[in-house]
């Protein structure tokens, strides 16, 4: 085991895989000479060359497009989303076409696609800074990963890569510098499982992506007096493994929901309703959900700062769930 | 002339036997069989027969929802199009497409879309595919010239020029678009000359002449291959029928309509053939009724075959993740 950034991990799971599978190929902006806009797929072109690193134009539909095209040719390849944002400009190619055209032909053609993208902010203002997942999550036939650390996002990365459905596979621009433990060999892990982060007994907490750290905070701070969170991540947002949620909250009897999304119709929404209509009798209450103001990102350092819940609301949350 | 008789009665029995399949499709939706949109390829049969004729069997074809022509003209099963549009277990896509959604992978049809200009970047993205895995395939990609305004259409073939990726755009201009005439809505409306914001080679052919369609998709195609990069061809031609089903056409005169029908592409490959004694009106007529009796019998079929089963509502959503990496044989 050694300690690797996200960032790190990203880069050694694509090239891993690129070296495993010839049909693996990159294509995006700025992926190539540049070597990713956020470094991911840095010298990543001086190694594997123009034909399996490709730059395009500033043109998201044409570049999943493109993507399920070739995904549909034979190839397996990794589009990479400059950010986020900017998937909306490609909604219909992973609306109508990733998503769908398995089903819609009636099996008879597979899209082994990957997508990756960051959410994220830091004074982006409005257009830059947003998540989107549950929009994605919303879809039949994607798959939408959603890792928090570096030893996730290696292992699901590779998953997704080898898997032949369409995967959004969602990073976090905040979470590309944070460290943690990989292993320095081949490992793979499965898509559609959730993960307990940290056991506990008096409350579960569920969490993804950067929230999870922000759980994992909090739960640290409560433990110094006595209360012992279980924290959740659910690392792939479609499909959702709920047993782990179950398991837990079968313990706590409690259950709040952290996401960096906008609460209404998001992930907290579809995460209480499963607790509440599959596991009403095990709740001592109802299950809380935190997330992003319902306002647009504004630009300002003090007033992006009150956006999103932070570890001192998620403990007076906890607390004020507990007493 | 430069076909053979074989190559001549066989476009013809192609040509018919869409033009009668349509007819019966037509009558079907009247009665309430084929339900959603049902988009006729009547007037425009000889674009997708003569493309067809020019494609290899393994060269890669993409269409928009105007499609059921293009299958039959690959010479698919015209009981299983049939029972797509019926919403059948036996349909090309297990009755889950319709009408718009007409695939046959094995034939390397990859499908109709219905989003206008959505399927372009996947063109894109099948010619890089072939490109990439040195294959000597090429991708043809039909839409109407209703889709050379939209942002796919310019991202996708710029991309492809680009990337000088095997790509043939075959745009099938029959003027309207639903119920507005393309120059109304089209700052440039021939739509050839919108290639040059690409620098790819473009051509305005005849789309109603088998023959003229069947030799500059060849020659184009052939171009494409030999590593010349994306070409354009827009094929003029009308349709006889509505937009879907119930559209009162308001927006053109029955004389338009009618003064169209004189260069009906079946009428003029008919007079060709005679013209060039290539058959006998006896022949021909052979021809028609042979037609008739293939869309009869795959209307027969259509109608006796099962509706899929309510398991087959969950099925090929996702991929079992244990099914998937499977090594596959590229060549
Ligand atoms: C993006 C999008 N907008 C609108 C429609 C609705 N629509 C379906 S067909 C059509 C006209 C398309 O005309 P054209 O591309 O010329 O093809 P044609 O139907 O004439 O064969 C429209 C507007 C659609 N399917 N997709």
């Amino acid at each position: 085991m050694s300690q690797k950034t996200y960032r790190d991990a990203l880069r050694e799971a694509l090239r891993e895989e690129m070296i495993r599978d010839e049909r693996v190929l990159i294509l995006g902006e700025e992926v190539g000479v540049w070597g990713g806009t956020y470094a991911i797929t840095r010298s990543m072109f001086t190694e594997f060359g123009s034909k399996r690193i490709l730059d395009t134009p500033i043109a998201e539909a044409a570049i999943v497009g493109t993507a399920v095209g070739a995904a549909m040719g034979g190839l397996r390849p990794v589009a990479e989303l400059m950010t986020i944002n900017f998937s909306l400009v490609a909604m219909d190619q992973i609306v109508n076409n990733a998503a769908k055209i398995h089903y819609m032909f009636g099996g008879q053609i597979r899209v082994p696609l990957v997508i990756r993208t960051p959410a994220g902010w830091g004074q982006l203002a409005a257009t830059h800074s947003q998540t989107f997942e549950a929009w994605f999550a919303h879809l039949p036939g994607l798959i939408v990963a959603m890792p928090g650390t570096p030893y996730d996002a290696k292992g699901m990365l590779k998953s997704a890569i080898r898997s032949d459905n369409p995967v959004m596979f969602i990073e976090h621009a905040r979470l590309y510098g944070i460290k943690g433990e990989v292993p320095d060999g081949e490992y793979t892990l499965p898509l559609g499982v959730s993960d307990v982060k940290r056991p506990g007994r008096d409350i579960t907490i569920v969490a993804y992506s950067r929230m999870l750290h922000v759980a994992l905070g909090a739960a640290e701070a409560l433990a110094k007096d006595g209360i012992e969170c279980e924290v959740i991540d659910l690392r792939t947002l479609r499909p959702l493994d709920m047993a782990p949620v179950y398991a837990s909250v079968k313990k706590t009897h409690r259950a709040l929901v952290l996401e960096e999304d906008w609460t209404t119709c998001g992930m907290g929404a579809e995460i209480a309703a499963r607790i509440s209509h599959d596991r009403f009798d095990d709740l001592d209450g109802p299950v809380e959900r935190m997330g992003q103001v319902e306002v647009p990102m504004p630009y300002a350092r003090n007033l992006e700062a009150l956006m999103f819940p932070d570890e001192r609301q998620v403990t007076e949350k906890v607390r004020e769930m507990l007493s | 002339m430069t076909v053979t008789k074989a190559e001549a009665l066989d476009w013809l029995r192609k040509m018919s036997l869409i033009r009668r399949f349509e007819e019966r499709a037509e009558e079907a939706y009247g009665q309430g069989k084929i339900g959603g949109f049902l988009h006729l390829y009547i007037g425009e049969e000889a674009i997708a027969v003569g493309a067809m004729a020019a494609l290899r069997p393994d060269d890669d074809v993409l269409t928009h929802y105007r499609d059921h022509g293009y299958v039959l003209a690959r010479g698919i099963d015209p009981k299983r199009v049939m029972a797509e549009l019926y919403g059948k277990a036996t349909g090309l896509s297990k009755g889950k497409g319709g009408s718009m959604h007409m695939a046959d992978a094995k034939h390397h049809l990859w499908g109709g879309y219905a989003i206008v200009g959505g399927h372009i970047p996947l063109a894109t993205g099948m010619a890089l595919a072939n490109q990439y895995l040195d294959l000597p395939r090429i991708v043809a990609c039909f839409f109407g010239e209703g889709a050379t305004n939209i942002g796919t259409f310019y991202a996708g073939l710029n991309m492809a020029a680009v990337w000088k990726l095997p790509l043939v755009a075959i745009v099938e201009n029959n003027r309207y678009g639903m119920g507005t005439a393309f120059e109304r809505v089209s700052a440039v409306s021939a739509v050839y000359q919108k290639a040059c914001v690409f620098n790819i080679p473009a051509v305005q052919i005849d789309g109603n002449d088998v023959l003229a369609v069947r030799d500059a998709v060849r020659d184009m195609a052939e171009r494409s291959r030999a590593g010349g990069g994306p070409q354009l061809i827009e094929a003029m031609t009308y349709r006889f029928r509505g937009h879907s089903m119930g559209d009162p056409q308001r927006y053109r005169s029955k004389e338009e309509v009618e003064a169209a029908k004189a260069r009906d592409p079946i009428l003029l490959w008919r007079r060709s053939i005679l013209e060039n004694r290539l058959a006998t009106e006896a022949e021909l007529q052979a021809i028609a009724d042979e037609a008739d009796a293939e869309a009869d019998a795959a209307v027969r079929f259509a109608e006796e075959s099962p509706a899929p089963g309510p398991a087959e509502l969950c099925r090929d959503v996702l991929i079992p993740e244990q099914e998937s990496d499977v090594p596959e044989d590229l060549s």
